[in-house]
């Protein structure tokens, strides 16, 4: 039940974020889903894709730091209090989110959230246990 | 092993004779054959004859490197050129190069005192070694190349780059001696590496490595990944190229100065007035032997100290530190200061970046503000922001606690930071402009 994410290491000079979707599409690649996290000094960019290891690859190839990390990607519907009964489950267990963003299916019915845990297996187990549902990096790749 | 065992293990007053009296014919030469020495003295208001005591050095003008580019290109020698039979010249990064010139004799001294050096780091009759150092107008691959000859040793001229034949060349002519720059020995690793060839099973046994300063842990660094002892060597063309101190394998502290051709001094940067043992500032070389180019007094711009402490390699000569900077480097930010070196010494302790940096010094209404940016090692690049930011936070505390200045480290991309072949840009002084 894990996803794989690849972060990538972006100085705050202009034009970083589009030579990575540039390097991205010109290998046809797709994005999932993105987040940006960014300080003064420089971001994160997080990113869900359809090719993990050739995204990595060719990022690698032109020059970027690139990380990889397990994160959890939790269907939430969507609807007002969907995010906030699965955040409940996790406080009430003590468990800390580092970070999280969400982006919402073509269908409109659902919304995926991409969570990052301290300690992701307590967490997922938690959630399914809750009967809250958690997707698979396989479907996760090719929504 | 003592190459030149009478003149390096010299009594101290036997080897103060033979300076003074090499000291007193130098200045009755330069005073007569280069007009820059003689105007030189005559507005010091000193004539040859004043130096009756090796003390009697300190009243003689300096030479700056200045000095040597308004005379481009010959105007310094001492002889004419008829008696030259080698130009030397520096890669002048600002400006004209400075020429050197060399009489026959000059040839043979300073092989002698490269023989010196390569004994004094291990080597010896019977060695292969592998001279990586460039060929041509710089100093150091032929002023090894003649020491390794004069030693008996056996000379692979290989002279700098193509390094994947040259892995090849020393693995398989089995060199047990190596002489490059401390930052070449390091990518001669890196590639091997790559080659799939493990360079601690070559034959290696020392390196000898210099043209750049380097520190402590650089030597760790090489000594580890070479699996030689890694031996540090001084020397600058202007005083004759390689073969002015180097440091004796024995100890691995403090280059032994070869007294008995240089008068070596430490002064104050700011009033010229040398210093005590033990102190830093600019190391000032005054050549004792040369007919070519001779120089009283040339202030390197190196920053060492000098003490005098027995060794137990049994030479006698006073020893300097490590070059530890260069005045012309050095930066005083909110009155105190700092060499880049010192930030360099905090970043190659560290595992999770890279010692490649940039420091930007500016000033802020009063206030004199110190920025440094450093490349992130990508092994540690972490998803979480906090992580990063800790990183800033503890190398600013690092670099605090070393030079007592607060600064601001700002995390770049791996290999961001321009590299140069020559003199890197580390210092972006924005108050001068």
């Amino acid at each position: 039940m894990r996803v794989e994410q690849i972060s990538i290491f972006l100085e705050n000079k202009a034009g970083r974020l589009a030579e990575v979707a540039r390097v991205l599409s010109e290998s046809g690649v797709n994005i999932r889903a993105l987040s940006l996290a960014d300080t003064s000094d420089f971001g994160i960019l997080r990113l869900i894709v359809s090719d993990n290891d050739k995204a990595k690859a060719v990022l690698k190839e032109h020059g970027f730091t690139v990380g990889k990390t397990d994160v959890a990607a939790v269907q939430v519907e969507d609807r007002p209090g969907g995010l906030s009964s699965i955040l409940d489950i996790l406080s009430k267990q003590g468990i800390n989110v580092e970070y999280m963003y969400a982006f919402v299916q073509h269908s409109g019915k659902d919304a995926v959230i991409i969570f990052r845990f301290d300690d992701l297996d307590r967490a997922v187990k938690l959630l399914q246990e809750n009967n809250v549902k958690v997707l698979e990096g396989s479907t996760v790749y090719t929504l | 092993m003592i190459y030149d065992e009478e003149f390096e293990t010299l009594p101290r007053e036997a080897l103060e004779a033979i300076q003074l009296k090499r000291l007193q014919a130098l200045v009755e030469k330069v005073y007569a054959t280069v007009p820059f020495y003689k105007s030189a003295f005559d507005e010091k208001g000193v004539k040859p004859g004043d130096i009756r005591s090796l003390e009697g050095l300190r009243k003689l003008p300096f030479t700056l490197k200045q000095d040597l580019r308004d005379n481009y290109p010959f105007g310094m020698f001492a002889t004419s050129m008829e008696n030259v039979v080698r130009i030397h010249a520096s890669s002048g990064t600002t400006g004209k190069p400075t020429v050197v010139g060399y009489t026959r004799r000059d040839i043979r001294t300073w092989a002698g005192l490269m023989a010196r050096t390569l004994a004094a780091a291990g080597a010896h009759k019977g060695d292969i070694v592998h001279n990586a150092y460039g060929y041509g107008l710089f100093t150091g691959g032929l002023g090894f190349h003649y020491g390794a000859e004069r030693l008996g040793a056996s000379v692979i001229p290989v002279s700098g780059g193509n390094t994947k034949r040259q892995i090849l060349l020393m693995r398989d002519f089995g060199a047990t001696v190596l002489t490059c720059t401390p930052s070449y020995a390091l990518h001669l690793a890196d590639v091997a590496t790559e080659e799939g060839i493990d360079f601690k099973s070559l034959k290696f046994r020392v390196g000898v490595f210099g043209a750049e300063p380097w520190t402590e842990n650089i030597r760790k660094e090489i000594e580890k990944q070479l699996g030689l002892d890694a031996v540090d060597i001084y020397g600058l063309s202007e005083i004759i190229g390689p073969g002015v101190a180097v440091e004796c394998v024995e100890a691995k502290n403090g280059l032994h100065v070869f007294e008995d051709h240089f008068i070596v001094e430490v002064i104050n940067l700011e009033t010229g007035e040398p210093l005590p043992y033990g102190e830093t500032g600019e190391l000032v070389f005054t050549t004792l032997t040369k007919e070519a180019f001779p120089l009283i007094r040339y202030r390197t711009r190196d920053l060492s100290v000098l003490y005098h402490e027995p060794c137990k390699c049994g030479r006698n000569m006073v020893r300097m530190g490590r070059i530890t900077g260069r005045s012309d480097d050095m930066l005083i930010i909110r009155g105190v200061n700092v060499f880049p070196s010192q930030i360099e010494s905090v970043l190659m302790a560290r595992k999770d970046v890279a010692p490649h940096y940039v420091l930007f010094v500016d000033r802020k209404g009063r206030m004199d503000t110190l920025e440094i940016n450093v490349e992130i090692d990508e092994g540690v690049f972490s998803d979480a922001v906090k992580d990063l930011q800790n990183m800033e936070r503890e190398i600013e505390k690092e670099i605090k606690d070393l030079l007592g200045v607060s600064c601001k480290v700002h995390l770049v991309e791996p290999k961001s930071i321009l590299r140069s072949e020559g003199k890197a840009q580390r210092v972006i002084d924005k108050r001068k402009s």
